[in-house]
């Protein structure tokens, strides 16, 4: 167990994958910035790898002090018990007060794995993190400066702000997306600190015999337009009503939780806390009743049109035009306008 | 060669399917009067370990922890196979986060003795957070495969498997044991069978025992009442239906591990989602409204 440190620094793991840095792990080092500077501390970042000292330049660029390089061949590829003892060890000697982790399949796979071997709170998959003071119940006294983990829970009918007053450092992880990236300084520089950490072959139990991963095919952050369908939709073919629509507009296909699940559409296109955040100039939700859990992937778009049978669903809670209607009649009305206008 | 599995379950609420009914008066939710499920994810981890039972042989053992009423998901995985159930209740657990979940699940875990495979759900619909899994593969010392999609091969103590990577997939390679926890694109969870269901509907925790003989002898002694406890505790052991529930003493645990002191995440503040209607500009689902609308965007330049 690891004791709070007050001077200490504010750390994002950088996940890479072949040599390029994850998206998630340039926008956590924003909002590293962010806290640290409320703290009056450093940023500082750890990047673990196999020939990766070429990224911190873009790490101090997005508002990295210190980047903790550790270049080990065995490091090449992600596992998670090589990596836990590197961030393990860092963390002991080191000791940061706040380390934030992508809640990525690898983020969500090794942040648990160093939580439980250090000891520490995790908070996972935050939608919010700030800095604020919290009054302790069992010393009586307020606790000056911690990190409030704020995230939706108990399926997205609550949201709680989760502290962890003692079991430092305090460690949450991040969907990619949910913080915005910040531009990039280019020119600013910091300090690279080199680690070596032994990494002997117990530590390699769990071997890589083959790996299979594709470019993403759906680019939902970088859409100006989304068309996103959910469980009102009814079904795989009728979701096509949704593929039209975003055809028609020139946008990209989103879909809600309750859509991914009944198999109308894939996983990638999900929008929502456990999907993809997306802040596009036009959100189209047909069919989309508005759970907490998706509000908080999309409420930022700037402009957000609902298309619903029930007048009461929370979507229309943010939207900026409501359309109390059966989808099936009006995104056909819809793509006509459009179609009118060429 | 055969295996032995140990499948952690969980007993959530359906949070998917919040009604009017299950909301309090201030817009919170009334946590007890939701209907509870088995967890999801959690199937198909039982599912995985049945299936390798039944091409290699072994045992499949069921373990939870939460209150007396979680002896339903553990009724249901004899139902659907497993060979021994295991309820883990103590009010003293009450309140654990992730890390004082795992290390309870893991005590429970050193106590059953050997095993060759730990299988999980990938993550629990009530919390969403994919941590007990491999906080309970720490704790216990073994490799984890997080994300299983397929075991592609087992044989001779190594497992081959393919796991999902959010992006694709890659194929890992390790030796047992291990813990694996599992997604629900791996497999279609079995029903129940029928003829088990008929064997095991009576099966009960001691928990479950109490509460009934309370609510049918309101009057009696305390004496009588421990009595007939005991009375039919005993006659359901006999029986092969008294599912095994063990307390924190039971499984050797360390109490400052585990509930409220051996929690480091503290609630600090739970807010209920109350909608604030900021009003919207209502658009008539008609011809006319939809093209005035869409005009509208490409007026403002939100449509280019």
């Amino acid at each position: 167990m690891i004791e709070p440190n007050r001077q200490g620094e504010v750390w994002v793991f950088a996940e890479q994958e072949d040599g390029t840095l994850h998206d998630v792990a340039l926008e956590l080092c924003g909002k590293a910035r962010e806290l640290a500077d409320r703290l009056e501390v450093a940023v500082g970042v750890m990047l673990p790898g196999a020939g990766v000292g070429h990224l911190c330049a873009r790490l101090f660029a997005q508002g990295a002090d210190k980047v903790y390089l550790v270049d080990h061949p065995r490091l090449a590829h992600f596992q998670t018990l090589p990596y836990a003892r590197v961030l393990c060890t860092l963390i002991e000697k080191h000791r940061p007060q706040i380390l934030m982790y992508g809640a990525t399949p690898l983020g969500r796979d090794l942040a648990p794995r160093v939580a439980s071997q250090i000891r520490a709170g995790m908070t996972a998959d935050c939608t919010d993190l700030e800095i604020g003071d919290v009054p302790d119940p069992r010393t009586k006294t307020v606790r000056e400066k911690l990190l409030l983990q704020i995230r939706p829970a108990f399926g997205g009918n609550i949201i709680a702000t989760i502290v962890n007053f003692d079991h430092w450092p305090q460690m949450a992880t991040v969907r990619e997306g949910v913080m915005p990236l910040k531009p990039a300084a280019d020119g600013r520089t910091g300090e690279v600190i080199r680690e070596e950490i032994e990494i002997d072959e117990t530590l390699l139990a769990i071997k890589l015999i083959e790996r299979h991963v594709e470019p993403r095919k759906v680019n939902l952050k970088g859409a100006r337009v989304i068309v996103a369908g959910g469980g009102g939709v009814g079904s795989r073919e009728n979701f096509r009503l949704i593929h039209e629509l975003a055809g028609a507009i020139g946008g990209a296909v989103g879909a809600s939780r309750a859509a991914v699940d009944g198999g109308y559409v894939g996983k990638e296109h999900q929008v929502g806390q456990t999907g993809t955040t997306v802040r596009p100039a036009l959100y189209i939700a047909c069919g989309i009743s508005g759970a907490v859990q998706h509000r908080a992937g999309m409420e930022e778009s700037a402009k957000i049109i609902a298309v619903n049978t029930d007048r009461e669903a929370p979507i229309f809670s943010v939207a900026h035009y409501g359309i109390v209607g059966d989808l099936n009649k009006v995104i056909p009305m819809m793509v006509k306008a459009l179609k009118e206008r060429r | 060669m055969p295996y032995d599995s140990i499948v952690c379950v969980k007993q959530v609420p359906d949070t998917a399917n919040v009604t009017a009914e299950a909301m309090k008066d201030d817009g919170t939710v009334n946590r007890a009067a939701l209907p509870t499920i088995f967890n999801p994810e959690d199937l198909h981890a039982l599912e995985t370990a049945l299936e390798l039972k039944d091409r290699y042989g072994g045992t499949v053992t069921a373990l939870s922890m939460g209150p007396p009423k979680a002896a339903d998901v553990l009724r249901d995985c004899l139902y659907r196979g497993a060979d021994r159930a295991i309820l883990i209740t103590d009010r003293r657990a009450a309140a654990s986060d992730t890390l004082a979940t795992s290390y309870i699940l893991a005590q429970a875990i050193r106590t059953i003795g050997r095993f060759d495979f730990v299988f999980c759900g990938r993550q629990a619909i009530d919390g969403d957070t994919a941590q007990v899994g491999p906080q309970c593969a720490e704790k216990l010392g073994v490799p984890q495969i997080t994300y299983l999609e397929q075991l592609v091969e087992v044989s001779d103590g190594w497992v081959r498997a393919r796991r999902n990577v959010g992006n694709g997939w890659e194929i890992v390679e390790g030796r047992l044991p291990l813990l694996l926890t599992v997604i629900s694109t791996a497999n279609k969870p079995r029903p129940p069978a029928a003829k088990r269901v008929m064997r095991f509907k009576r099966a009960r925790v001691e928990a479950e025992l109490v509460a009934a003989v309370q609510r049918e002898l309101p009057q009696a002694a305390e004496e009588d009442r421990q009595a007939e406890i005991r009375r039919r505790a005993d006659a359901l052991e006999q029986v092969g239906l008294l599912i095994e529930q063990w307390d924190l003493d039971a499984i050797g645990a360390d109490l400052c591990r585990c509930g409220i002191a051996g929690s480091p995440t503290k609630v600090f503040r739970v807010q209920a989602i109350v909608l604030t209607k900021e009003g919207y500009t209502e658009v008539p689902p008609s011809e006319q409204g939809v093209r005035q609308l869409i005009h509208e965007l490409v007026v403002d330049r939100t449509l280019g």
